[in-house]
Protein backbone atom coordinates (compact mmCIF):
# COMPACT_ATOMS: atom_id res chain seq x y z
CA UNK A 1 0.00 0.00 0.00
CA UNK A 2 1.25 3.26 -0.60
CA UNK A 3 2.05 5.64 2.42
CA UNK A 4 -0.45 7.87 1.31
CA UNK A 5 -3.37 5.13 1.31
CA UNK A 6 -2.45 4.04 4.70
CA UNK A 7 -5.10 4.47 7.51
CA UNK A 8 -4.57 7.27 10.25
CA UNK A 9 -5.25 6.61 13.70
CA UNK A 10 -7.29 9.28 15.21
CA UNK A 11 -6.53 12.58 15.43
CA UNK A 12 -6.94 16.25 16.36
CA UNK A 13 -10.38 16.10 15.63
CA UNK A 14 -11.56 13.49 18.22
CA UNK A 15 -10.43 15.86 21.46
CA UNK A 16 -12.22 18.40 22.75
CA UNK A 17 -10.36 21.95 22.57
CA UNK A 18 -8.75 22.48 25.49
CA UNK A 19 -7.04 25.78 26.90
CA UNK A 20 -3.51 24.17 26.59
CA UNK A 21 -4.02 22.73 22.95
CA UNK A 22 -5.46 25.85 21.86
CA UNK A 23 -3.24 28.76 23.12
CA UNK A 24 -0.24 26.15 21.19
CA UNK A 25 -1.68 26.74 17.85
CA UNK A 26 -2.54 30.06 18.64
CA UNK A 27 1.22 30.61 19.12
CA UNK A 28 1.94 29.15 15.95
CA UNK A 29 -0.81 30.89 14.35
CA UNK A 30 0.66 34.33 15.35
CA UNK A 31 3.69 33.94 14.54
CA UNK A 32 3.18 33.07 10.91
CA UNK A 33 0.86 36.24 10.97
CA UNK A 34 3.63 38.16 12.27
CA UNK A 35 5.49 36.77 9.78
CA UNK A 36 3.55 37.96 6.92
CA UNK A 37 3.31 41.21 8.88
CA UNK A 38 6.72 41.96 8.49
CA UNK A 39 5.38 42.40 4.41
CA UNK A 40 4.06 45.62 6.13
CA UNK A 41 6.99 46.29 7.69
CA UNK A 42 9.48 46.18 4.99
CA UNK A 43 6.58 48.15 2.68
CA UNK A 44 6.70 50.77 5.52
CA UNK A 45 10.65 51.56 6.06
CA UNK A 46 11.39 51.24 1.92
CA UNK A 47 8.57 53.55 1.23
CA UNK A 48 10.21 55.99 3.98
CA UNK A 49 13.51 55.82 2.08
CA UNK A 50 11.54 56.12 -0.98
CA UNK A 51 10.37 59.04 -0.30
CA UNK A 52 7.07 61.44 0.91
CA UNK A 53 5.36 60.27 -2.06
CA UNK A 54 5.79 56.07 -1.40
CA UNK A 55 5.43 57.27 2.29
CA UNK A 56 2.26 58.58 1.59
CA UNK A 57 0.76 55.44 -0.19
CA UNK A 58 1.50 53.03 2.65
CA UNK A 59 0.15 55.76 5.34
CA UNK A 60 -2.74 55.70 3.09
CA UNK A 61 -3.36 52.20 3.37
CA UNK A 62 -2.33 51.71 7.36
CA UNK A 63 -4.80 54.67 7.84
CA UNK A 64 -7.69 52.71 5.71
CA UNK A 65 -9.97 50.15 7.23
CA UNK A 66 -8.74 47.02 6.01
CA UNK A 67 -5.36 48.58 7.32
CA UNK A 68 -5.95 49.46 10.71
CA UNK A 69 -7.88 46.00 10.92
CA UNK A 70 -5.06 44.54 10.11
CA UNK A 71 -2.97 46.65 12.52
CA UNK A 72 -5.10 45.36 15.23
CA UNK A 73 -5.06 42.10 14.38
CA UNK A 74 -1.18 42.31 13.87
CA UNK A 75 -1.03 44.20 17.35
CA UNK A 76 -2.78 41.80 19.37
CA UNK A 77 -0.46 38.67 17.07
CA UNK A 78 2.53 40.46 18.61
CA UNK A 79 1.44 40.97 22.47
CA UNK A 80 0.00 37.41 22.42
CA UNK A 81 2.97 35.97 21.17
CA UNK A 82 5.11 37.73 23.29
CA UNK A 83 3.45 37.13 26.39
CA UNK A 84 3.08 33.16 25.18
CA UNK A 85 6.96 33.19 23.83
CA UNK A 86 7.74 34.09 27.96
CA UNK A 87 5.68 31.27 28.63
CA UNK A 88 7.33 29.17 26.38
CA UNK A 89 10.95 30.48 27.96
CA UNK A 90 9.72 29.84 31.44
CA UNK A 91 8.82 26.25 30.09
CA UNK A 92 12.20 25.96 28.74
CA UNK A 93 13.95 26.92 32.00
CA UNK A 94 11.53 24.06 33.69
CA UNK A 95 9.13 25.88 35.68
CA UNK A 96 5.48 25.82 35.33
CA UNK A 97 5.11 22.23 33.55
CA UNK A 98 1.56 21.62 36.52
CA UNK A 99 -1.80 21.38 35.05
CA UNK A 100 -2.94 24.71 37.31
CA UNK A 101 0.57 26.21 36.54
CA UNK A 102 -0.10 25.72 33.19
CA UNK A 103 -4.04 27.09 33.20
CA UNK A 104 -2.87 30.14 34.85
CA UNK A 105 -0.29 31.21 32.90
CA UNK A 106 -2.43 30.45 29.78
CA UNK A 107 -5.09 32.63 31.21
CA UNK A 108 -2.30 35.22 32.28
CA UNK A 109 -0.95 35.49 28.43
CA UNK A 110 -4.58 35.73 27.03
CA UNK A 111 -5.63 38.34 29.17
CA UNK A 112 -1.96 40.14 29.31
CA UNK A 113 -1.91 40.47 25.71
CA UNK A 114 -5.51 41.57 25.23
CA UNK A 115 -5.12 44.49 27.41
CA UNK A 116 -1.78 44.90 25.94
CA UNK A 117 -3.34 45.42 22.86
CA UNK A 118 -6.20 47.78 24.17
CA UNK A 119 -3.53 50.26 25.86
CA UNK A 120 -1.47 50.26 22.67
CA UNK A 121 -4.64 51.19 21.10
CA UNK A 122 -6.09 53.43 23.25
CA UNK A 123 -2.47 55.63 23.85
CA UNK A 124 -1.77 55.48 20.26
CA UNK A 125 -5.31 57.51 19.61
CA UNK A 126 -4.89 59.51 22.80
CA UNK A 127 -1.49 60.66 21.22
CA UNK A 128 -3.20 60.85 17.11
CA UNK A 129 -6.38 63.33 18.53
CA UNK A 130 -8.39 60.52 16.89
CA UNK B 1 23.24 0.30 27.56
CA UNK B 2 22.99 2.82 24.66
CA UNK B 3 23.88 1.75 20.95
CA UNK B 4 25.24 5.04 20.10
CA UNK B 5 28.75 5.43 20.01
CA UNK B 6 30.71 7.07 22.89
CA UNK B 7 31.99 9.71 19.85
CA UNK B 8 28.25 10.19 18.67
CA UNK B 9 27.03 11.05 22.69
CA UNK B 10 30.09 13.26 23.18
CA UNK B 11 29.39 15.37 20.28
CA UNK B 12 25.49 15.29 21.09
CA UNK B 13 24.43 16.27 17.33
CA UNK B 14 21.62 13.59 17.47
CA UNK B 15 19.89 12.13 13.93
CA UNK B 16 19.76 15.59 11.89
CA UNK B 17 23.71 16.52 12.83
CA UNK B 18 22.89 19.86 14.64
CA UNK B 19 21.92 18.73 18.19
CA UNK B 20 20.06 21.93 19.37
CA UNK B 21 21.50 25.00 17.39
CA UNK B 22 17.97 25.43 15.46
CA UNK B 23 16.15 25.44 18.99
CA UNK B 24 19.02 27.38 20.89
CA UNK B 25 18.89 30.20 17.83
CA UNK B 26 15.26 30.55 17.88
CA UNK B 27 15.60 31.20 21.56
CA UNK B 28 18.57 33.26 21.60
CA UNK B 29 16.69 35.57 18.81
CA UNK B 30 13.48 35.40 20.77
CA UNK B 31 14.95 36.68 24.15
CA UNK B 32 16.18 39.64 22.07
CA UNK B 33 13.16 40.26 20.71
CA UNK B 34 11.47 41.30 23.68
CA UNK B 35 12.71 44.31 24.30
CA UNK B 36 13.33 45.17 20.96
CA UNK B 37 9.34 44.43 20.23
CA UNK B 38 8.47 46.56 22.95
CA UNK B 39 10.47 49.78 21.76
CA UNK B 40 9.23 49.07 18.24
CA UNK B 41 5.84 49.08 19.39
CA UNK B 42 6.26 52.13 21.93
CA UNK B 43 8.05 54.24 18.54
CA UNK B 44 5.07 53.79 16.49
CA UNK B 45 2.51 55.02 19.04
CA UNK B 46 4.29 57.78 19.38
CA UNK B 47 4.96 58.62 15.72
CA UNK B 48 1.81 56.71 14.70
CA UNK B 49 -0.18 58.29 11.72
CA UNK B 50 2.98 60.41 11.32
CA UNK B 51 3.86 62.46 8.23
CA UNK B 52 7.06 61.42 6.43
CA UNK B 53 9.36 64.09 8.00
CA UNK B 54 8.12 62.76 11.73
CA UNK B 55 9.02 59.29 10.43
CA UNK B 56 12.57 59.51 9.04
CA UNK B 57 13.67 61.41 12.10
CA UNK B 58 12.59 58.33 13.90
CA UNK B 59 13.98 56.09 11.55
CA UNK B 60 17.28 57.81 11.16
CA UNK B 61 17.62 58.48 15.11
CA UNK B 62 21.45 57.51 15.74
CA UNK B 63 20.39 54.98 18.53
CA UNK B 64 16.85 54.26 17.03
CA UNK B 65 18.26 53.38 13.62
CA UNK B 66 20.63 50.51 15.31
CA UNK B 67 17.92 49.42 16.86
CA UNK B 68 15.49 48.94 14.16
CA UNK B 69 18.02 47.46 12.16
CA UNK B 70 18.37 44.81 15.53
CA UNK B 71 14.57 44.71 15.18
CA UNK B 72 14.66 43.82 11.88
CA UNK B 73 17.43 41.30 11.85
CA UNK B 74 16.61 39.27 14.99
CA UNK B 75 12.59 39.67 13.90
CA UNK B 76 13.43 38.02 10.41
CA UNK B 77 16.08 35.41 11.59
CA UNK B 78 12.90 34.26 14.34
CA UNK B 79 10.43 34.26 11.73
CA UNK B 80 12.19 32.68 9.15
CA UNK B 81 13.17 29.59 12.07
CA UNK B 82 9.94 29.52 12.79
CA UNK B 83 8.39 29.02 9.61
CA UNK B 84 10.73 26.41 8.82
CA UNK B 85 9.35 24.45 11.44
CA UNK B 86 6.00 24.95 10.24
CA UNK B 87 7.00 23.99 6.87
CA UNK B 88 8.77 21.07 7.74
CA UNK B 89 5.51 19.90 10.37
CA UNK B 90 3.04 19.91 7.51
CA UNK B 91 5.11 19.73 3.72
CA UNK B 92 5.65 16.00 3.51
CA UNK B 93 6.40 15.72 -0.43
CA UNK B 94 10.15 16.23 0.39
CA UNK B 95 10.82 17.95 -3.29
CA UNK B 96 8.08 20.23 -2.37
CA UNK B 97 9.34 20.90 1.03
CA UNK B 98 13.02 21.76 0.15
CA UNK B 99 11.78 24.02 -2.43
CA UNK B 100 9.43 25.95 -0.27
CA UNK B 101 12.18 25.71 2.22
CA UNK B 102 14.34 27.47 -0.19
CA UNK B 103 12.01 29.89 -1.35
CA UNK B 104 10.68 31.42 2.36
CA UNK B 105 14.63 31.10 3.37
CA UNK B 106 15.45 33.47 0.14
CA UNK B 107 12.10 36.11 0.86
CA UNK B 108 13.06 36.10 4.66
CA UNK B 109 16.93 37.37 3.36
CA UNK B 110 15.64 39.46 0.68
CA UNK B 111 12.82 41.00 2.65
CA UNK B 112 15.29 41.73 5.25
CA UNK B 113 17.87 43.09 3.41
CA UNK B 114 15.62 45.52 2.07
CA UNK B 115 14.57 46.63 5.02
CA UNK B 116 17.88 47.15 6.65
CA UNK B 117 19.06 49.12 3.64
CA UNK B 118 16.15 51.06 3.70
CA UNK B 119 17.12 51.84 7.63
CA UNK B 120 20.65 52.77 6.51
CA UNK B 121 19.81 55.21 3.35
CA UNK B 122 17.29 57.15 5.80
CA UNK B 123 19.94 57.36 8.98
CA UNK B 124 22.72 58.90 6.45
CA UNK B 125 20.78 60.94 5.46
CA UNK B 126 19.76 59.18 1.47
CA UNK B 127 15.88 59.69 1.53
CA UNK B 128 14.55 63.85 2.03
Amino acid sequence: MAADERPLSPHLQVYRPQLTSVLSILHRATGMALAAGMLLLVWWLVAAAAGPEAFAAVQWFNGSILGRLLLLGFTWALCYHLCNGVRHLFWDAGYGFEIPDAYRSGWGAVVASSGLTLLVWIVGYAVRGG
Amino acid sequence: MSIRTPLARSRGLGSARSGTHHWWLQRITAVALIPLAVWFVVGLVVIGGADHATAIAWVGHPVGAVLLVLAVAFGFWHGQLGLQVVIEDYVHGEGCRIALLIVMKGAALVLALAAILSVLRVALGGAV
